[in-house]
């Protein structure tokens, strides 16, 4: 399952990098968002996979009974996706405007401070 | 009251400033207020806690009294706190600067809760002790900084804002799988935990690649050779104060990171990742020098030369003996101060002149000799003329590059300094030595520019000062640099003495 | 103001009458059950904006402006204060900056109630979504009117 996640995790790194270094705006965001979604896949990946046993102490314990789910990683993928979707969210904001300001979608058209 | 405090007041009191003057959003003056009172404070908070720093050593703070490594932790050291003092005297200057330069148009869209949020960013980038804290950090003032930089909604602003944005989240997105992949070879997110438990990890090969994320990373952030094509490209698009604020503190977030990160963490294996800073530096200071001459407009000089400068201190960092990280520290509190400078005295020349091109510009020393002064204390200064601050600053990297005969690296670093004076001298000459140009352009009629002649001189009279007092700040920057190369007092201080 | 397009639909404009208090009902019963179960601020914060939000697609932008009152900024600054100000009770009583204090009312009929610096932090985070979204949201709605 690790190997299986690694190699989409693979693709999405390198869909994501072909997506930004397309000429289009509206595929840069795009690319931007397969960006984050790998890396928090990563992180999960990363931190070892546990199938169906969440991170709970049973009744009138004080540890958990075995292995379990990492929970940290979790939340800070939830904190990485919050994050993402905000600076997403303004990442849009901005590209609208850059259209409708710049009139065109094309990369090469907004070389004017370079 | 608590000691520890002071470690959390720099973070918390911009975010509560800010918030508060979020509220206000409808009542201006109560906002640049908020503005000129908040950073103040801040710049008190900060004081206090470097003095502390100073007789104290380490201050770690346990948020929620969660203890280390499973809370989070604030860490203030010498460097942090310095870092904090010097964040707080920019914010300082600019929100001053604001009061007279930010237009009301921008102060309706939250100027000035934004740069609150920015100036919280950056403290909390400081101070943090966690490494996914210092990531949530980093998106805070990154946030901040892209809704300042498109205020005015311009056509450069956006194709600018654009670069910024990509290039920003894709240092992030980076940042984010290393911290992923670091997480998954040590199981901790405590920066101390890590460096301790990094040494038993195995796999060292796979340690470094992680360096090597956090080094692309960062060095995105900062600005250095390869990656710096955002900078240029969007720093003199906005307004001058956000600017100037940019200039400032921004890429050196990116650089205190490396330092955080090349010292703290990944100091094992120095022979090949420190190599690797090396010829980053030496390629950031001279491509950044070389734009730089090929540019005609004020702003876009000085954003060229914020790269050639992190070239500097990242060859403090490089070169990783105790002479060079002072050098380094030193270098970053005077190119802090210095550029912020410069900016804020290229939005005066604007004030006066209605232009930032050299072309249009011209007879400034014959009509406001006291701008010309302004402009030479930190140009000079940034070029390493003695005795200002820049002098010193070189002439300690320089020396250490000596010492482990790094030949080639002290070479570029001299001929950089010049390049840099062929710079400063090409805004001389063009600015305010010729005369004014025919036809002449229509100059903007003159307003009341006291508080900024006042705010620039401070900051000038700043540059003279480090350059003057040379002895205690390279003292200060000594015990800065100790406590970089010895990380287990770091570790000590956040885990307790008896951890491993 | 006349959009391009007639989007108006009665039974997406009813639908939305109607579920517009119950959506922002369930959102505080979100926030609220937030501590010890699924729920919390951030999710509460987006139900409520959804909410908003389709007022806003139903109606227009004028019409989710008014239910919303202030400006969806001064809304994240509420929420910012209390979010930061739930940090500060520690200090009051000596502890650790951001330790939670709870404190227990006991009312007369309900029995007794917890209180806690978490729920001041949750209903700062559940402000600030909202805030946040609707900024967002309106921005590009405001950009498609003019």
């Amino acid at each position: 399952m690790t190997s299986l996640l690694a190699i989409l995790i693979g693709c999405l790194y390198a869909a994501a990098i072909y997506m930004m270094l397309r000429r289009s705006v509206v595929k840069l965001v795009i690319g931007l968002i397969l960006l984050s979604n790998a890396a928090n896949l990563l992180i999960f990946t990363a931190a070892g996979l546990e199938r169906g046993v969440p991170p709970l102490i049973e009744e009138g314990q004080q540890v958990i009974a075995g292995t379990a789910a990492d929970p940290l990683a979790q939340a800070l993928i939830l904190t990485a996706i919050v994050i993402g979707f905000g600076v997403l969210a303004f990442a849009v904001v901005l590209i609208h405007r850059a259209c409708e300001v710049v009139q065109t979608d094309d990369m090469n058209e907004m070389k004017g401070t370079d | 009251m608590d000691l520890t405090l002071l470690v959390a007041l720099p973070v918390i009191l911009p975010l509560l400033f800010g918030a508060v003057s979020l509220v206000m959003l409808n009542n201006h003056n109560v906002q640049r207020w908020l503005g000129a009172i908040g950073t103040a404070s801040i710049l008190i908070a900060a004081c206090a806690l470097l003095w502390q720093c100073r007789e104290q050593g380490i201050l770690v703070l346990e948020v929620g009294s969660w203890p280390a490594p499973f809370g989070i932790v604030l860490v203030a050291d010498l460097l942090a706190a310095i870092m904090v003092l010097l964040a707080a005297i920019t914010g300082f200057a600019t929100a001053l600067y604001s009061l007279k330069t930010v237009r009301k148009r921008f102060e309706r869209f939250g100027y000035y809760p934004l740069l609150h949020l920015l100036l919280a960013g950056v403290n909390g980038a400081f101070l943090t002790g966690d490494i996914f804290n210092l990531y949530v950090w980093f998106e805070v003032l990154l946030v901040a900084s892209f809704a300042l930089l498109i205020q005015g909604g311009e056509r450069a602003q956006m194709e600018g804002a654009i670069k910024y944005v990509t290039l920003n989240l894709l240092s992030s997105a980076l940042f984010l799988t290393a911290i992923g992949l670091l997480y998954g070879l040590v199981g901790s997110l405590n920066m101390a935990d890590i460096a301790q438990r990094l040494t038993q990890v195995e796999d060292q090969g796979m340690v470094t690649v992680v360096a090597m994320l956090f080094l692309i990373a960062f060095s995105i952030k900062a600005a250095a050779f390869p990656l710096f094509f955002w900078l240029p490209a969007s720093y003199h698009t906005p307004q001058v104060a956000v600017s100037a604020i940019f200039a400032g503190l921004l890429t050196k977030v990116g650089v205190y990171a490396l330092y955080r990160v090349f010292t703290l963490i990944f100091n094992a294996e120095v022979e090949f990742t420190h190599n690797i800073l090396l010829w980053m530096a030496v390629l950031t200071m001279l491509t950044g020098v070389l734009g730089a001459a090929a540019q005609f407009e004020v702003r876009r000089i000085l954003s060229f030369h914020i790269i050639s400068q992190i070239g500097y201190m990242m060859l403090g960092l490089a070169l990783y003996t105790p002479l060079a990280l002072i050098g380094g520290v030193f270098y970053i509190m005077h190119h802090i101060i210095v550029k912020a400078n410069l900016f804020l005295v290229a939005g005066l020349i604007y004030r006066l002149r209605g232009s930032f091109e050299l072309k249009r510009l011209g007879g400034l020393y014959k009509d406001h000799p006291g701008l010309a002064v302004l402009f030479l204390i930190p140009a000079l200064s940034l070029a390493g003329v003695p005795p200002l601050s820049g002098f010193f600053a070189k002439f300690i990297l320089i020396k250490a590059g000596v010492e482990v005969h790094a030949w080639w690296a002290v070479g570029i670093a001299l001929l950089v300094g010049l390049l840099t004076l062929y710079s400063m001298i090409k805004i001389w000459n063009e600015a305010f030595w010729k005369a004014v140009p025919e036809p002449a352009p229509a100059i903007p009629a003159p307003g009341r520019n006291g508080l900024l002649y006042w705010i620039t001189g401070s900051l000038a009279a700043m540059t003279i000062a480090i350059g003057i007092f040379a002895e205690p700040i390279y003292q200060l920057a000594q015990q800065a640099a100790a406590q970089l190369l010895n990380p287990q007092l770091y570790i000590n201080a956040v885990l307790g003495a008896d951890s491993l | 103001m006349t959009p391009r397009f007639n989007m108006r639909s009665l039974i997406l404009n009813t639908g939305a009458t109607l579920l517009l208090p119950l959506l922002i009902l369930f959102s505080l019963f979100l926030l609220l059950r937030g501590h010890d179960e699924p729920g919390g601020g951030f999710i509460g914060g987006l139900v409520a904006a959804a909410a908003i939000a389709l007022k806003l697609f139903a109606e227009d932008y004028r019409a989710a402006r008014t239910i919303l009152r202030v400006h969806p900024l001064q809304l994240v600054g509420v929420g910012l204060v209390l979010a930061a100000g739930a940090s500060l009770p520690a200090i009051l009583v000596g502890e650790n900056f951001f330790t939670a204090q709870w404190w227990t009312l006991d009312l007369p009929i309900f029995g007794s109630l917890k209180l806690s610096t978490p729920l001041i932090f949750d209903i700062g985070v559940y402000l600030g979504v909202i805030g946040t979204v609707l900024t967002v949201v309106f921005t590009l709605a405001e950009a498609e009117h003019s």
